[in-house]
């Protein structure tokens, strides 16, 4: 049954290709900003599956890395409009707007802040991690709560979106397409990535460890290099995200959204990468479908949540291709 | 200083050197100023009624504990507090008693993985490792010589407790150790299978330096070239089998214990 | 100096509440090897039910005395029916279904108590404050708490070394199997932990009512200090949730009282509060990072 799993690419591909012509001869536009965040917290869920679903990094505080990442573009953007300094020793930094700046300045943020966080995160094993890993998220988002030059709790609001040669990103229809490709691009590499000699190993340590170490592989370090690689993808989702919303707030980084963000992998399928976007699709649109009949909508995904955790382990993604999911 | 990959070339008496070493939990003294030396090209057994502390030994060795005191050689190399995965870099290759494999991948991708290692291939990451030659060839070839050959596609976690065996111990050669430490590859076989199993080793003597522990005391007796018999976490005897054999201590440490 | 106290006695009230929430969660975390996200909720559930009952009999006691059981029966359901199925799952399953639980309680709350935060009110007879030292005022009922504290950290060291229950739930958390093998019915000694861990957070809870507001949500922020309480104490020793809470509560405290202070000698006063008011608030992870840097399985680890 190889074929069925690439039907069901090709089907989602053309759908996401679709929809913003669709959108607007149906007249429904708003679709299309749904649909946008949908690809940016497809691309934040398949970056935590490669931790999470192939590594066996159980960590609670992706979105931690969003976060940074967002609010690389929130900081750097507020001091273009206030045309002041960031930093003004040892080096000058001052604010811009320039997607080709801002957004490298994101991913690499994002991955330092994971290269350090990690290092003390991965010595632990098991529950300790888990509590760890949200411990420094919780770090993150109480130091941005108390940023009031960046207004705190309030968060920061963008003029615009940032800017980039060739892109309008102020538009709806090019900002979609855009988030589409970046999005394919990372499925690409991150599947490269998990055949590689490198995700054999990454493999490896999810399920024997111990093995790994003793057939000569530091696994310390592939894990390390991996829980980066997968911050940085975080970080340029967390820069589409606050040029998506023209907005910024500590709220991204709340450990909740790290706990939606895991929802996504589980409900799409660990160890798929496709799935975990999947999941981002079906967890927001259910968000979207159940506050049109109630305002308590989370009563409803709550039990739903514990229901497919425990009976629907392979995820959305394993169902619909017959196979994929991990069955450990 | 620096310790490099054991080669052919090296001359040393001892390959591996065990000086004092000393492990305790808790109250309970699990390895007390164990002395062990093992020659290279040698088969060496390890024997010693249950409790004895033989996977502890094992565990030292490889590098999963670390010794409260005392001090561990490779070829004349300290590696006392070397990390388990330099260990294995410097040729020290370890099957397990409870055969320890990455059970939802197959046969051929766990000897891959062992390969691998042995290649140094970890930070590749845009080849596919599924069609590296480089590595398949040799874990085709480890394959076969462990009598896998047909099991190729088979996940690992689905083969029969003999055949597992055969890959953990497939698992450690295809690394092209200089060592190998063998943890009761016979534990829970049954006569057939304890049979393949000591074909297999006795095939690898000569070629790879080995210390075997084992409960089948008729296996150890004949394939070892020479043996040690620890008792409460002491060896108090090292010698060929037929000298250990006729040993009053060890005569003593195994009757008076049962 | 006067305020050093002060602040002494805040550190230590913090510290007794994040004790009554952790010294329950990390017995379910060792013994159960269950990470239960949802212990919060029942913080919550406590404050909830003890408010109304408060508001509407005016008795404190009387709210306790119904929350305590209340907050209980809710715990051992929720054992009954969700987590007894998740021992034998990995953590990832179980923070996913604890987290569902989380959302699940939330919203409850909102639709039964509506999203208005409730107040409580200090019980008259705990009112006021008292002259501890010349100078030194210290709100009576914040004095409560840290009795309240001290009186469970006693009951818990009397019922771990005294009673046959207690040991067996000590043993529980340092090895299973011995316990099981021991013949005792592990699946009712599981319940009653969970209950027990269920009425400690509860109490905790009800007792932050007339200090705080009771919301929905209230629960989660204290639950990440008690995860990183448990950690520093390292997962399943009660001793450690003792030690790690007194520890957490007192840099919390001392970081928010007296570090932008500190800073002023080296920062302009400005400089000083922000930088301050930032770092008071990391406090507490920086050194729990500090602590797994040395021990990565925590103060006291109670699996070897």
């Amino acid at each position: 049954m190889i074929n069925r799993k690439a039907v069901i690419n090709v089907l989602g591909l053309l759908i996401f290709l679709l929809l913003p012509p669709l959108t607007q001869l149906f007249g429904q536009e708003y679709l299309l900003s749904l649909f946008s965040r949908i690809l940016i917290y497809g691309l934040a869920a398949a970056s935590l599956d490669l931790i999470l679903g192939y590594g066996g990094m159980v960590s609670l505080g992706h979105a931690v890395f969003m976060g940074i990442g967002g609010y690389s573009v929130g900081i750097l953007a507020f001091h273009s409009y206030e045309s002041t300094a960031f930093m003004s020793w040892p080096l000058l930094i001052s604010g811009t707007e320039n997607a080709l700046l801002v957004w490298p300045v994101a991913v690499l943020a994002a991955a330092f802040f994971g290269l350090v966080t990690g290092a003390i995160c991965l010595r632990t094993k098991g529950m300790h991690f888990i509590m760890i890993t949200l411990a420094f998220a919780q770090m993150a988002y109480y130091f941005f709560v108390s940023l009031s030059t960046y207004g705190g709790s309030d968060g920061l609001s963008l003029y615009n979106r940032n800017t980039m040669p060739l892109f309008d990103l102020g538009s709806d229809v090019t900002f979609y397409y855009l988030c589409l490709g970046i999005l394919l691009v990372f499925l690409l590499m991150g599947h490269r990535l998990m055949q590689s000699h490198f995700g054999r190993v990454i493999s490896g340590c999810r399920e024997n460890e111990q093995r790994v170490q003793v057939l000569g592989f530091a696994s310390y370090r592939y894990k390390l290099a991996c829980y980066t690689f997968a911050a940085a993808a975080a970080g340029l989702a967390g820069a589409l995200l606050a040029n998506q919303g023209e907005f910024v707030s500590p709220g991204l980084m709340h450990w909740t959204k790290s706990g939606e963000i895991m929802v996504m992998v589980l409900l799409g399928g660990m160890g798929t990468l496709t799935g975990p976007v999947l999941g981002a699709a079906t967890l927001l649109l259910m968000e979207d479908f159940l506050a049109m009949y109630t305002e308590h909508w989370m009563v409803i995904l709550g039990p739903f949540l514990i229901v497919v955790v425990l009976f629907a382990k392979r995820g959305l993604y394993g169902l619909l291709t017959g196979a994929g999911g991990r069955h450990d | 200083m620096g310790c490099s990959r054991v080669l052919e070339a090296d001359m040393t008496d001892l390959l591996l050197k065990a000086d004092g070493l000393c492990k305790h939990f808790g109250a309970l003294q699990v390895c007390n100023n164990l002395h062990l030396g093992v020659e290279k090209g040698e088969l060496h057994g390890l024997i010693g009624p249950n409790g004895a502390g033989k996977t502890t030994v094992l565990n030292l060795i490889s590098g999963l504990l670390t010794p409260d005191d005392g001090k561990l050689f490779l070829a004349g190399c300290d590696i006392s507090r070397t990390s388990v995965h330099h260990r294995a870099r410097l040729g020290l290759a370890r099957a397990f008693q409870v055969t320890s494999l990455f059970n939802s991948s197959t046969v051929l991708e766990n000897l891959s993985m062992a390969v691998q290692a042995h290649q140094g291939k970890g930070f590749h990451f845009w080849s596919n490792a599924a069609r590296d030659r480089q590595i398949l060839e040799p874990a085709s070839a480890v394959m076969e010589r462990m009598g896998l050959a047909d099991r190729g596609n088979i996940p690992a976690g689905s083969l029969s407790h003999g055949e597992r065996r055969q890959l953990e111990m497939g698992m450690a050669l295809a690394t092209q150790p200089a060592m190998l430490l063998l943890d009761e590859p016979m534990a829970g076989l049954g006569p057939g299978g304890s049979l393949k199993l000591s074909e297999l080793i006795s095939d690898l003597k000569g070629e790879i330096t080995i210390l075997l522990v084992e409960h089948d005391m008729q296996a150890v007796f004949s394939l070892a070239d020479r043996i040690s018999v620890l008792v409460q976490g002491e060896v108090v005897a090292t010698d060929t089998p037929d000298a250990i054999r006729k040993n009053k201590l060890v005569q003593e440490a195994y009757l008076g214990g049962t | 100096m006067l305020l050093f106290i002060e602040q002494l006695l805040n550190g230590l009230q913090l510290g007794v509440m994040l004790f009554l929430m952790s010294a329950g969660l990390t017995l379910v975390f060792g013994i159960m090897q269950v990470i239960n996200l949802a212990h919060g909720s029942f913080y919550m559930i406590g404050a909830y039910v003890a408010a109304t009952v408060a508001a509407r009999s005016g008795s404190f006691l009387l709210g306790m005395a119904v929350a305590l059981p209340v907050a209980a029966a809710v715990g051992m359901t929720v054992e009954l029916t969700v987590l007894r199925r998740l021992y034998k799952r990995d953590h990832l399953d179980q923070v996913l279904a604890t987290f569902g639980l989380i959302f699940f309680f939330n919203e409850l709350t909102r639709i039964i108590w509506g999203r208005q935060p409730l107040f409580m009110d200090i019980p008259a007879w705990l009112g006021g404050a008292v002259e501890l030292l010349p100078g030194v005022h210290y709100p009576v009922y914040r004095l409560a708490i840290i009795l309240v504290g001290v009186l469970v950290a006693l009951f818990l060291y009397l019922l771990f070394s005294r009673t046959r229950l207690g040991m067996q739930i000590r043993a529980g958390a340092s090895n299973r199997e011995m316990v099981a093998a021991l013949g005792v019915n592990i699946r009712l000694l599981y319940t009653l932990v969970f209950g027990l861990g269920t009425m400690l957070a509860a109490l905790a809870g009800i007792m932050a009512g007339p200090i705080l507001a009771v919301e929905a949500g209230m629960g989660e922020s204290i639950l990440i200090l008690t995860f990183v309480v448990i950690v520093i104490g390292g997962i399943g020793s009660v001793r450690g949730a003792l030690i790690g809470a007194l520890l957490v509560g007192m840099v919390d405290t001392m970081g928010r009282a007296f570090l932008p202070d500190v800073l002023r000698f080296v920062f302009s006063p400005a400089t000083a509060d922000t930088l301050g008011a930032s770092l008071s608030s990391m406090s507490v992870y920086i050194f729990m990072a500090m602590v797994l840097t040395f021990k990565p399985a925590g103060l006291f680890p109670a699996h070897n």
